[in-house]
């Protein structure tokens, strides 16, 4: 480490190596362990929002479908802020 | 229903001390007064013999006493100083394809009728030769060191154990350097202890008596060597063996008057 690294990260300038390895390994294992790449989850995605928007109005932009992992267990997580729902009918048609 | 315990030693990234981890332990296992056989299932590029100072009293492996050519008891090298300990070579390196699962269950089951500790020196890799050598394994010790590559490989061979039943599987986090750890430039034990979500088994620290002792073929644990590593390798013998021994705490092993001055700017700042 030199000097100015040093000072950087004594400023908080710079995040500390250790800890971006931490998160770049959390979110590289959550893709290895459910062996779906960065592709898929996004395909996924698009098709999660899809299905949910048939139901409730949805805040595309902030919806967040992603993979988190926890003692080895991997979960998809999913945070779709709903503006409203949708009323249908049993026969599907929108009321 | 045998007593031995079978462990398979393996760490999924090669270079990370699976070998070096295999042969102290051996010899350590073996100083404790239990029967050992560590057996180099790594027989493409086998070197545990080399580790152990035994390369030149290899003359038969496990693949003649399958094929009854010769006994277990000629395949066997028992170490000179310590003869506790005895290495058995799966295969030379000339016969590339012919370990299967079967026969390490088969080599295995010969073993544990005289031996107190079995230790497999796994392949790097996941393929064919982690298949074979994990075969017959009860229980699994992973080495890995806090490297992102190396952290990776590991929790990829978890993964497998898990699914194969290998139970426990214990960790072994190699190459620490504890003043990497004290700036944060290095994964501290408890990020990857979390991350790979095992019980950790031991720490070693880097230390360059390893290299030395490679060098001469006599493992560190051999000797009365107060050397850190030797320290390690020694304690996590006696944790297999059920005592319970604190683990080494890389935050008081830092030493040196810069990394003290670090600790206290840290300290006051943060």
């Amino acid at each position: 480490m030199t000097v100015k690294d040093f000072i950087d990260k004594l400023l908080g300038r710079q995040i500390s190596s250790a800890s971006t390895a931490k998160q770049r390994l959390q979110l590289v294992l959550a893709h290895d362990r459910s062996d779906l790449n960065p592709e898929l989850l996004a395909q996924m995605r698009r098709e999660i929002l899809e299905v949910v928007a048939r139901y409730v109005e949805i805040d595309v932009e902030e919806g967040d479908v992603s993979l988190e992992t926890e003692d080895r267990m991997t979960a998809l997580v999913a945070n779709l802020p709903i503006r409203r729902s949708i009323q249908q009918t049993p026969e599907g048609g929108t009321l | 229903m045998s007593t031995t315990r079978t462990i398979l030693i393996c760490s999924g990234k090669g270079g990370v001390g699976k070998t070096t981890t295999t042969a102290n332990l051996g010899i350590a296992l073996a100083r404790l007064g239990a029967r050992t056989v560590v057996l180099d299932a790594d027989f493409g590029l086998r070197n545990l013999d080399l580790l152990l100072g035994l390369e030149n009293r290899i003359v038969f492996t496990a693949q003649e006493v399958l094929a009854e050519t010769c006994r277990l008891e000629q395949a066997l090298v028992k170490h000179k100083q310590e003869p506790n300990l005895a290495l058995l070579p799966a295969g030379n390196p000339r016969m590339l394809e012919w370990l299967t699962p079967k026969d390490m269950k088969a080599i295995v089951s010969l073993l544990e009728e005289q031996f107190d500790y079995v230790l497999i020196d796994c392949p790097a890799g996941i393929e064919d030769g982690f298949k074979n050598a994990a075969a017959a394994a009860r229980e699994a010790v992973v080495v890995t060191t806090p490297e992102v590559a190396a952290v990776r490989d590991a929790d990829r061979v978890i993964g497998l154990l898990n699914t194969q039943g290998v139970t426990p599987v214990q960790l072994v986090l190699n190459r620490v350097r504890p003043k990497m750890m004290s700036i944060q430039e290095m994964l501290s034990v408890d990020d990857v202890t979390d991350i790979l979500a095992l019980p950790l088994l031991g720490l070693v620290f880097e230390d360059e008596q390893v290299i030395v002792s490679t060098n001469r073929g006599e493992p560190l644990t051999l000797g009365e060597s107060g050397s850190p590593a030797a320290k390690a390798y020694n304690n996590i013998a006696r944790r297999l063996q059920g005592e319970d021994i604190p683990l080494m705490d890389p935050s008081e092993a830092r030493n040196g008057f810069r990394a003290r001055v670090r600790q206290l700017m840290q300290t006051r700042l943060f």
